[in-house]
């Protein structure tokens, strides 16, 4: 027991560890920050298109968000980071961090918002095409407000996956907030800074995912 | 079907009326030689039909014989395979019509309300007015309480539809759409998704608007108020008009047998 408590929390080491672990949470943030609204500007693009008349936006659009999420995101950031210089193009860890996590998103959120958009009878677009409204003004105040509502505790459970998974970053360097921790570990020969970083990911989405299940149990009442 | 047997698209009715304001002396809605199939399907074969201004024409018909596709054809929800549809005497079909311009002088009214779920019944109304006719919040709300007031619901701007009766939220889809100042109404079955003591306010609201002097093509199956409130009443069977007439007329000495056999199912016969 003591071994254990020696080993996992550790306070004199949590705090040695601290100042590298907040590196890593910034980072893990800044991550968020890039693909987290490109995500869902993506996944909204996604949906628009594999949910469009033209099949020559359909097909592609459904195919591109069939392979994404068909791919292990870990397979593909190493690919983009690890494979692509083999193409002649080198991208620093950042970079194919956003990238990879970016196509990943986009095919998740994308379902997400398709399945939004088809909750959405056609009687809504009648009556507001019949009004004079354009398909861009339709979808602009009237399809996709209630498009998001209806998929609102997908979308942000969809958001809590993306946070974990900016832990995969570690496997290419980058410093964010697993990596940090693990540099920790391998300083102090000590696993503490990697329950301090689990406590940070819990302190960050704890609230998150409890004000979810609020919600969803509001709705479903 | 194919597009060219489409009539020449284009009218000149300003050369016919020497200069007239456009429109003038011709029907407000004006449908001829309308075609439409779904597949294989001939839903409309040759529909022409004219509404006068300020006139109230009641479309009866067994379901299936094409009366809401060809009242759906007239704001181009659907789009027609041949024929030719005039506003004003301003075609509305073919390519070059701007389909935003043309829609937002057709008021329609939907079986289902199609209100907006999100927005209250102000917001339903001057979502159009704002974004359409780009006025003002201002004038937008203005406008909007004078509508919900024709429509008697004046105190009811600020629920939401699912804080609202059928009727009343059928009402508002009507403010909705007059809120416009529409030249022509449609409405298709606007009480057929209503409990029956419900159905009063709404025929009640379009009784004030004929009064009122709107235009207004109806698709229904409320045969006492076609009878009692409509100029004209249209009688569509497989596709096609096959007789059309004063309501009295129609409702007493049919000639058609499938007016005939419609009428005495709904026992309404002479």
């Amino acid at each position: 027991m003591d071994q254990l408590i020696q080993q996992f929390f550790n306070i004199d080491i949590m705090v040695q560890a601290l100042p590298t672990i907040l590196r890593g949470l910034g980072m893990t943030l800044l991550i968020c920050a890039v693909v987290i609204p490109l995500g869902l500007a993506g996944g909204l693009m996604a949906a628009l298109a594999s949910t469009a008349r033209s099949r020559w936006l359909r097909w592609p659009a459904v195919a591109l968000v069939d392979l994404f999420r068909a791919i292990p995101p870990l397979v593909l950031l190493i690919f983009v980071y690890a494979g692509l210089p083999f193409a002649g193009i080198r991208l620093s860890p950042f970079v194919a961090v956003a990238i990879a996590f970016l196509l990943n998103n986009s095919s998740y959120y994308g379902e997400v918002f398709r399945a939004g958009l088809i909750s959405i009878g056609k009687g809504q677009w009648e009556a507001a095409r019949s009004t004079g409204l354009t398909q861009r003004q339709t979808l602009t105040h009237v399809i996709l407000p209630q498009a998001t509502r209806n998929v609102l505790p997908d979308l942000i459970s969809n958001t809590v996956e993306v946070v974990k998974l900016t832990s995969l970053a570690s496997v290419v360097s980058l410093g964010e907030l697993l990596h940090a921790a693990d540099l920790a570990r391998s300083v102090t020969y000590n696993a503490s800074p990697l329950t301090l970083a689990a406590g940070v990911y819990l302190v960050l989405l704890w609230p998150v995912v409890r004000l979810l299940s609020r919600y969803q149990r509001r709705i479903a009442v | 079907m194919s597009k060219t047997t489409t009539r020449p698209a284009v009218r000149k009715p300003e050369a016919e009326n020497g200069g007239a304001a456009p429109g003038a002396g011709r029907p407000t809605l004006e449908v001829i030689g309308l075609r439409k199939s779904f597949g294989t399907l001939e839903v409309l074969k040759n529909v022409s039909l004219a509404v006068e201004k300020s006139e109230m024409v009641f479309v009866l018909g067994r379901s299936g014989s094409g009366k809401s596709t060809m009242l759906r054809c007239c704001n181009r929800l659907e789009e027609p395979d041949a024929g030719e549809i005039l506003l004003e005497g301003q075609p509305i079909t073919g390519s070059g019509v701007n389909l935003d311009k043309v829609r937002r002088r057709i008021g329609m009214v939907f079986q289902g309300f199609n209100l907006y779920p999100h927005l209250d019944a102000r917001r339903n109304i001057t979502l159009a007015l704002r974004k359409v006719l780009k006025q003002s919040r201002d004038e937008a709300d203005t406008r909007a309480a004078a509508a919900l007031t024709r429509v008697g619901l004046a105190d009811k701007a600020g629920n939401y539809p699912s804080q609202l009766s059928g009727g009343q939220q059928q009402r508002v889809a009507i403010a909705r759409a007059i809120a416009l100042e529409p030249a022509v109404m449609l409405f298709d079955e606007p009480t057929s998704a209503l409990d029956p003591e419900l159905v009063g306010d709404v025929l009640g609201v379009m009784r004030e608007l004929k009064e009122d002097g709107m235009t207004m093509l109806v698709v229904s199956h409320e045969m006492a108020f076609a009878r009692e409130a409509a100029d004209r009443v249209v009688f569509m069977a497989d596709g096609h008009i096959v007789e059309q007439g004063p309501p009295e007329d129609l409702f007493t000495n049919p000639q058609h047998e499938s007016t005939r056999a419609f009428l005495s199912r709904y026992s309404y016969g002479p």
